[in-house]
C-alpha cells in the first residue's frame, strides 16, 4: 500500500453499487459492504488500496475500521497490488493428491515467480489457495474469475501461453471432459445422447 | 419471572437475563473474559461454559437467555473439563510473561488460570507473536498477550462512541488494532485498561511503577470536573501512583475520564511545599509564622471593603466555609467563588444544579444543550447522554459551537438566537421538547460566563417552564459546571459581588488585598498593585503573582467535601500526606484566623462540617442529592447574538494539576495534532 491515489467509483461501478445498496432497507446500507468492496477491487486493478476502502466506508457511511475488518477477514480481497491476472492454484488435499505440485511448478516456471509474487512485467500474481470447491476436477486453479480444471504441467503451461498471447483460454476442464462426469466416460445413463461416449 | 434450577437450587429470576446473570443471582461465580455487564454480549471467549439439561453440549452462559424450567449445572465434571479445555486453548498463544507484565497480580487470566485451569499445557509448538500497536500516550500495548475478548473494541464503539478499534485478519492472524496507527480520540479511552482482562492493554504512564499488592488504595472523589467521579487512589508511600474508577451507578458508573485517571502525575510536580513570602521582588521560603505575620501586616490597615477573596476550581467546601467565616469576621462580603464569571446566583439552588441528576439522564427523552461541550466539560455526563441515545428515542439539539459528541445532534445555530425562539415556543425544536415526557436542558458555562449570562439563564428557565421540563418527580433544568468546587461555593454563598467588579476594583486600587484560594484561571494583570495571598498546592499563575504563598493540600491529601454539579456532596479522603509543610486548607485558614486575632470557632474537621451544615443544610446529605424547589432565577435582559464559545479549549489542560502533568501535556500535544514520533516507538 504505497501508492497514494484518490479513488472514486467510475460510472459503471457507481451504477452497480447503487443497485446493490438499493437491495437493503434504508439505514442498513452497511450490508452492502462486501459487494461494494468487490466492485472497488475490480475497478482498482484487482486490489483494494486504503483509499478504495476509505471511499467505500464513506459511500456506506461506515466507520473505516469496520470496512477494514471485512477487507482483512476475507482472503478474496487483495490488500496489495496484484498483476493483470490473478492465478490461484489450489493445493488442498484432493488437488494435491491429483498432482497440484506439478501444476504449481508449471506456474512457477511459466510466470517466473514463486507463490505470493507478481511477475516483473506485472503480467500475473501467483497464489496458493485453499479448496475452491472443484475437487471432482482436481487439480485445478482459478485465473481471474474462471476455473481451469483437470490440469497437468503441460496444459498449465499452454494456458499461460494463451494468456500471454492475449487470448482467452477456454475455461473448465482441460483434459477432454465436458464437466465433472467420470473421467473414463459415463458409467450410468449411457443412453443420454449429449454425453460423450467412450 | 421464570423459574429455573441452578446446581439444584430452585430460583425465580427476572425475565430477559442470561444464564450467567442468573448464576450471579444464585451467588455462583462463572469465569468469564469477554462478558462485561456494561457492554454488548460477544460470547467469544467460551470461558463461561456451563451444562444445561437436555442440551448435548456445554453452553456459553453469557449469551444464553433464561427460559422457564431451565436446569443448569455449573459444578459438574463436564463443566470442569470444558473450562480446563478453554483455558488451555487461551494459554496456547498467551506468552505467560507474568513476571514482566504490569497486569500481574490483578489479571483475570492469571486468576482464572489458577482457579479453573489444569496447570498443564500440552502445546509444544511455537506461540504466535503479534506486533504491538501504538494507541497513543496513555495505553501501552503488548498485543501478543491479547486473548481476543474484544472488550476494548466494544467499549470504543459502544461507550466511548469512537469506532476506531477493530479486529483485523481472521483465525490465527486476528489482531486487535486501529485502521491506521494513531492515538485513540476518546477522552474515556483508558477505561480499556481496566476492561482488558489480560496485560494486552496496560497503563503507559504507570508502566513498571508498582505491583498492585504494594499499593495502598483510598476511596475518594475526583476534582478535575464537576462530576465528582468516584475514584480509588493507589499510593505507595508518599506518591500517588495511579487513579482507578470506583463503582457508583449514580455518578460515574464504572468509568472515569482520561484526565481523572492520568493527571495524578501532576501531583508530584510544581508543588508548593513550604510557605513563601515575597521579599525584594522574589518569593523566598519562610516559616508559617512569618507568612501569617506578612498577611496580618498587609491586612492591618485595611477595612472590609478593601479586601477580597477569590476561590478557585479545586477548593474544598471546608476551606471555602472557613474562608467565608474569616472574611465575615474581617467584615468583608467580597468573597467570590465564580472565578470564571458565571452569572449564577446562590439564592435559588435549583437554578445552579444539574437537577435531573446524572442517573436521571437515563429517563429523559429529549435534550437541549446550550453553550456546552459535555464531552470535554464532563465526559461522564456525555457518556450517559450517549448511553441514553443508544437506548433509542432521544433527540438532542445543541445551541452553540457544533461539536462531535459521539451521538447525532440537531445544531440550532452558534449563537443564542434559537434559544429566544425556543423560549417563545416558535422554534420547531420547542415542539419536540414539549412533546417529550421528560425533556431536559443543559446549560453550560459557555453560555453563563458571558456578559448576558443572567439573561440566557432566564431564557433557559422560560424554555424549561414552557416545554414542561418541570413536573412532579421530574426537573429537566440543568446547569453543567466545570469546576469541582463551584456548587459548594454557591451553596455556601460565596457570591458577592461578581468577579468582574472585584477585579475592576482591584486594578483601580480600591481593593488592596486579594486572597486567592487556589484561583489560577484569572487574568493576574487585573490584580493591579494589590497584596495577593495565594493558598493552594501548585505553583501556577496565582502563586507566581502572589506576595505570600500558603501551601495547601491537593484533593488526594485532605479529608474534604466536594459538591458535584448535581448538588451531591461527596467526601474526598487522605490518600497521601501533603508534601513538606503543606497543610489541609481549612486548617490553614483556621491558623491564619488565630494570628489575625479573629479565631474561628472550630478546631476539628467535624466542627467545620457542622458549621458547613449550618450554612448550607444540603452539605449534611453526604452522597445524596436533595431536590431543590423550583423558583425564579436569572435576570431578564437582552441576549446578544454573538456565538457561544465553549469554556474548555484544551480538555487535558484545565487546572493546576493537569497543567503540571507531563502525561496530560503529551495528550494535549497529541490531540493538537503534533503526533511526535520519538526514536523508541518505531
Amino acid at each position: 500500500m504505497t501508492r497514494k491515489k484518490a479513488f472514486k467509483f467510475n460510472a459503471a461501478s457507481s451504477k452497480r453499487a447503487k443497485e446493490i445498496v438499493a437491495r437493503y432497507p434504508e439505514g442498513r446500507q452497511a450490508s452492502a459492504v462486501m459487494p461494494l468492496l468487490d466492485i472497488a477491487q475490480r475497478q482498482n486493478s484487482g486490489w483494494l488500496s486504503r483509499e478504495a476502502m476509505e471511499y467505500v466506508a464513506r459511500y456506506l457511511d461506515m466507520p473505516i475500521i469496520r470496512v477494514y475488518e471485512v477487507a482483512t477477514f476475507y482472503t478474496m480481497y487483495n490488500l496489495q497490488p496484484v498483476g493483470r491476472h490473478l492465478v490461484q492454484v489450489c493445493t488442498c488435499t484432493p488437488c494435491w493428491l491429483r498432482g497440484s505440485d506439478a501444476v504449481l511448478d508449471a506456474c512457477r516456471k511459466s510466470l517466473g515467480v514463486d507463490v505470493g509474487e507478481t511477475s516483473d512485467d506485472g503480467f500475473a500474481t501467483l497464489m496458493e489457495v485453499e479448496c475452491l470447491g472443484a475437487c471432482v476436477n482436481a487439480p485445478m486453479m482459478q485465473i481471474d474469475d474462471e476455473f481451469f480444471e483437470d490440469l497437468d504441467a503441460k496444459s498449465t503451461a499452454e494456458l499461460f501461453e494463451f494468456l500471454k498471447r492475449g487470448d482467452r483460454p477456454k475455461s473448465g476442464p482441460q483434459a477432454g471432459r465436458r464437466s465433472s462426469e467420470p473421467a473414463g466416460g459415463p458409467t450410468t445413463l449411457r443412453e443420454i445422447s449429449h454425453l460423450p461416449k467412450n | 419471572m421464570p423459574n429455573i434450577t441452578i446446581d439444584g437450587q430452585a430460583l425465580e429470576v427476572p425475565a430477559g437475563i442470561t444464564v450467567l446473570q442468573a448464576c450471579e443471582y444464585a451467588g455462583i461465580e462463572i469465569p468469564r473474559f469477554c462478558y462485561h455487564e456494561r457492554l454488548s454480549i460477544a460470547g467469544n471467549c467460551r470461558m463461561c461454559l456451563v451444562e444445561m439439561e437436555r442440551v448435548p453440549k456445554p453452553i456459553a452462559s453469557c449469551a444464553m437467555p433464561i427460559s422457564e424450567g431451565m436446569v443448569v449445572r455449573t459444578n459438574t465434571e463436564l463443566v470442569k473439563k470444558a473450562r480446563e479445555g478453554v483455558m488451555e486453548f487461551l494459554l496456547v498463544n498467551h506468552p505467560l510473561d507474568c513476571p514482566i507484565c504490569d497486569q500481574g497480580g490483578e489479571c483475570d487470566l492469571q486468576d482464572q488460570a489458577m482457579s479453573y485451569g489444569r496447570g498443564l499445557n500440552r502445546f509444544e509448538e511455537n506461540k504466535r507473536a503479534v506486533k504491538d500497536k501504538n494507541l497513543g500516550p496513555l495505553i501501552k500495548t503488548v498485543m501478543t498477550r491479547c486473548i481476543h475478548c474484544t472488550r476494548c473494541i466494544r467499549f470504543a464503539s459502544e461507550v466511548a462512541g469512537v469506532e476506531e478499534l477493530g479486529a483485523t485478519g481472521r483465525g490465527e492472524h486476528m489482531e486487535v488494532g486501529t485502521y491506521v496507527e494513531k492515538a485513540l480520540t476518546s477522552e474515556l479511552s483508558a477505561n480499556m485498561i481496566d476492561l482488558c482482562p489480560v496485560g494486552a492493554l496496560t497503563s503507559k504512564p504507570y508502566a513498571f511503577m508498582a505491583r498492585p499488592w504494594e499499593l495502598q488504595g483510598t476511596e475518594t472523589v475526583d476534582v478535575h470536573d464537576a462530576v465528582g467521579a468516584n475514584i480509588r487512589v493507589d499510593a505507595r508511600g508518599p506518591q500517588v501512583l495511579r487513579v482507578l474508577p470506583r463503582l457508583n451507578e449514580a455518578v460515574n458508573g464504572e468509568w472515569i475520564s482520561d484526565k481523572t485517571r492520568f493527571a495524578c502525575d501532576g501531583l508530584r510536580r510544581q508543588r508548593l511545599d513550604r510557605p513563601l513570602v515575597r521579599r525584594g521582588g522574589r518569593l523566598v521560603t519562610a516559616t508559617w509564622d512569618e507568612a501569617f505575620e506578612a498577611v496580618a501586616g498587609a491586612l492591618k490597615p485595611l477595612t472590609g471593603k478593601q479586601i477580597a477573596a477569590i476561590t478557585g476550581d479545586l477548593a474544598d467546601a471546608e476551606a471555602l466555609c472557613a474562608l467565608k467565616d474569616l472574611f465575615s469576621a474581617l467584615r468583608s462580603d467580597n468573597i467570590e467563588c465564580r472565578q470564571d464569571g458565571a452569572k449564577l446566583d446562590s439564592a435559588c439552588r435549583t437554578g445552579y444544579l444539574f437537577n435531573t441528576t446524572i442517573a436521571g439522564i437515563d429517563r429523559a427523552d429529549a435534550c437541549l444543550l446550550v453553550g456546552t461541550n459535555p464531552r470535554w466539560e464532563a465526559p461522564l455526563v456525555n457518556a450517559r447522554l450517549r448511553k441514553r441515545y443508544l437506548a433509542g428515542g432521544f433527540n438532542v439539539a445543541l445551541v452553540g459551537q457544533p461539536v462531535d459528541l459521539t451521538y447525532p445532534i440537531d445544531h440550532l445555530g452558534d449563537d443564542p438566537k434559537s434559544l429566544l425562539a425556543l423560549a417563545k415556543g416558535s422554534h420547531p425544536f420547542a415542539k419536540v421538547l414539549a412533546a417529550a415526557d421528560r425533556p431536559m436542558i443543559v446549560l453550560g458555562m459557555g453560555a453563563l460566563t458571558r456578559d448576558d449570562g443572567a439573561a440566557i439563564l432566564a431564557k433557559a428557565r422560560e424554555v424549561a417552564e414552557r416545554t414542561g421540563m418541570i413536573s412532579d418527580g421530574w426537573n429537566g433544568f440543568n446547569v453543567l459546571h466545570t469546576a469541582a468546587s463551584r456548587v459548594g461555593g454557591l451553596d455556601l454563598g460565596l457570591v458577592a459581588p461578581g468577579i468582574d467588579k472585584i477585579l475592576d476594583a482591584t486594578s483601580s486600587g480600591k481593593i488592596k488585598f486579594v486572597y486567592l484560594m487556589g484561583a489560577d484561571e484569572l487574568d493576574m494583570n487585573r490584580l493591579g498593585k494589590a497584596f495577593v495571598v495565594y493558598q493552594g498546592h501548585h505553583g501556577d499563575a496565582g502563586a507566581r503573582r502572589a506576595d505570600v504563598v500558603l501551601p495547601g493540600a491537593a484533593y488526594t491529601e485532605k479529608n474534604a467535601t466536594y459538591v458535584n454539579t448535581e448538588g451531591r456532596p461527596q467526601r474526598a479522603r487522605v490518600a497521601v500526606f501533603p508534601p513538606g509543610q503543606a497543610r489541609e486548607d481549612w486548617k490553614i485558614v483556621r491558623a491564619l484566623s488565630e494570628s489575625l486575632g479573629k479565631t474561628l470557632p472550630y478546631d476539628t474537621l467535624s466542627q467545620v462540617r457542622q458549621r458547613m451544615g449550618e450554612v448550607a443544610s444540603a452539605m449534611n446529605a453526604v452522597d445524596e442529592v436533595l431536590s431543590a424547589p423550583w423558583g425564579k432565577f436569572g435576570k431578564s435582559g437582552t441576549v446578544k447574538a454573538t456565538p457561544l464559545v465553549p469554556p474548555i479549549i484544551d480538555f487535558f489542560q484545565t487546572d493546576p494539576i493537569s497543567r503540571s502533568s507531563p502525561t496530560m501535556k503529551e495528550c494535549s500535544a497529541v490531540a493538537a495534532g503534533e503526533n511526535r514520533a520519538t526514536g523508541t516507538n518505531g
